[in-house]
């Protein structure tokens, strides 16, 4: 907890504009550094409420999943993390959202999604062709650099570039859906985000692409700090370091995602990850 | 079950099948024969003193309708200008912005303003324009057309930019896209092949449109340079030539049938090509 706080501050004092290589180290130093911290958050759809008093920390370069039944609630917390659900009418949460301590309500929306960037249930590839989608968070930031070296290096990062560097200019939709995936990671990792969201991102993949995906998010688990919702208990054990149970908008248990699979707190925990339910 | 009722299925089977089938049938046979029509009576008139040439006066023969040729694309630019930005900027605010009660009061009257019937539109740009200024003219033909081109644009604008899916527009955002942006740079060019072919078929529509043209752009036996005076158009030429009672003139009429036709044909064709072959080498 003091570590946490701790972390906080330095937070505070790191500059906007990062450098890909300069956490890895502050990492290492600060093992216990939180990236977000949510407390008491209650969320609505218009009336109806569909987050209760959550409380959850998510560690920096860690990766912490997301489990439990649909409909309780994993998406909804998630997309409140960069904001996503501002763009659903009469939606509203209460409670607070700290990134890197500082309240998300009162960052610019823009500039909170460039830090946490989202990767989507389904592959969502814009109709361009495969270099101007990895380029497209950039341009948007009128960024000035070379374009060509940071979407090379993006597409590398997403294990994607030795499949496609013949065929930049060739059209996003004419890859495979796994292929599809990893470029929209790509995309999403071309702006170097300080966190990355996955919302079920292999749900729509076989497990080949899976394997993938999974390795490729303990790589930049040097770079960046992941969160993902996942159905797949497999999943979560497998890629996860941290692992958080809702049930019906609340969370449940969180915690090193061994012990959540092996020595469960809550009967609700246990009921769900041995599949009496859900 | 009974072999009378196995038998009594396939039979209204086969029946539903040739009712649909003679149903289908009867719409491409009759748009064949329109065509076929045209295209014999126009095609046998046809000549190229028709596309270079101004009407002869009555009672001499030959001559041709170069002036409504120039007259009609003339129009139609006009109708383009003024109605194609209006429309497609109304489609955006409906699909991407629009709250529910103001949305739904625009479309209604988008709606109720379609089936105006085009005579309406012309008395509206007669008493806009005409009325105003003293006399008929390019402008208030221009008006009454663009006026008609809002609707249609309008509807087929929102129609496309809806059918794009949601996880585009909340894939742009999560880069940080605002809302403006992610509009114009993920879901316009989306949606453009199809937003490209509702303005086309907006001027098609309008493009055989005779009686908003009756007392605006009225009609115009010479060139008509600039924009302040009567122009010639096909379509209030067929009207005319085709009422006459000179058989030459009856000639006249459904060579410029077949022109307009040709007309609307290319545009809509090389649009498609266009919009297409960029859409492929873009990747869309």
């Amino acid at each position: 907890m003091a570590s946490a706080a701790q972390g906080h501050n330095a937070a505070r004092l790191t500059p906007q504009v990062r450098v890909t290589t300069d956490h890895s180290s502050t990492a290492s130093s600060e093992e216990e550094r939180v990236r977000f911290q949510i407390s008491n958050l209650d969320f609505f759809y218009g009336p109806k409420q569909a987050l209760f008093g959550v409380n959850l920390k998510i560690p920096a370069n860690k990766v912490t999943a997301l489990i439990g039944p649909s409909g309780c609630g994993k998406s909804t917390f998630l997309r409140t993390l960069n904001r996503m659900n501002d763009t659903i009418r009469h939606s509203r949460y209460s409670g607070e959202i700290l990134l890197d301590g500082q309240d998300i309500r009162q960052m610019d929306v823009v500039g909170l999604r460039r830090r946490v960037g989202m990767v989507f249930q389904r592959p969502n590839p814009f109709p361009k062709s495969i270099f101007d989608n990895v380029a497209y968070g950039l341009r948007i930031n009128g960024y000035k650099g070379s374009l060509r070296d940071l979407v090379e290096h993006s597409l590398q990062r997403a294990a994607l570039w030795d499949e496609v560097k013949d065929y930049l200019h060739k059209s996003a939709f004419a890859l495979s859906g796994g292929q599809q995936q990893r470029l929209c990671i790509a995309r999403a990792l071309a702006v170097d985000p300080e966190v990355l969201l996955l919302d079920e991102p292999c749900s729509a993949l076989d497990p080949v692409t899976t394997a993938k995906i999974e390795e490729l998010m303990f790589q930049l688990k040097d770079s960046c700090t992941m969160a993902i919702v996942t159905h797949n208990m497999q999943q979560a054990a497998r890629a996860s370091d941290f692992t958080a149970f809702m049930l019906d908008g609340k969370l449940i248990e969180h915690s090193e995602t061994p012990k959540l699979f092996t020595t469960p707190r809550d009967p609700r925990t246990e009921a769900y990850i041995t599949g009496r339910f859900g | 079950m009974s072999r009378a009722r196995l038998l009594w299925r396939k039979s209204l089977n086969v029946l539903m099948l040739t009712v649909t089938g003679v149903a289908a049938l009867s719409v491409v046979s009759v748009l064949f024969l329109i065509l076929g029509y045209l295209v014999y009576n126009g095609g046998k008139s046809l000549n190229w003193s028709f596309f270079t040439q101004l009407p002869k006066p009555v009672g001499e023969t030959g001559g041709g309708m170069a002036n409504a040729i120039v007259g009609s694309l003339k129009l139609l630019l006009l109708a383009a200008v003024m109605g194609l930005p209006v429309g497609l900027m109304a489609g955006v605010y409906l699909a991407e912005f629009g709250g529910r009660t103001f949305s739904f009061l625009v479309r209604y009257t988008t709606d109720l303003l379609n089936g105006v019937p085009s005579i309406v539109m012309g008395i509206f740009a007669y008493s806009l324009v005409v009325v105003p200024m003293r006399h008929f003219s390019t402008l208030a033909g221009g008006v009454a057309l663009g006026i008609m081109v809002i609707p249609i644009t309008l509807r087929s604008t929102e129609a496309f930019l809806r059918s794009v899916p949601g996880s585009l527009r909340e894939g742009a955002m999560a880069l940080g896209a605002s809302k403006w942006k992610t509009i114009a740079t993920v879901v316009l060019p989306a949606a453009r092949a199809g937003i490209v072919t509702g303005m086309l078929l907006a001027l098609a529509r309008v493009a055989g449109e005779t009686a908003p043209l009756l007392f605006t752009a009225f009609g115009n036996q010479f060139w008509s340079p600039g924009w302040n005076q009567p122009i010639a158009s096909l379509p209030v030429m067929i009207y005319t030539y085709a009422i006459a009672p000179y058989e030459d003139w009856h000639r006249q009429a459904w060579a410029a049938g077949l022109v307009l036709l040709g007309i609307v044909l290319i545009a809509n064709v090389g649009t498609r090509l266009a919009v297409s072959h960029g859409g492929a080498s873009r990747g869309a």
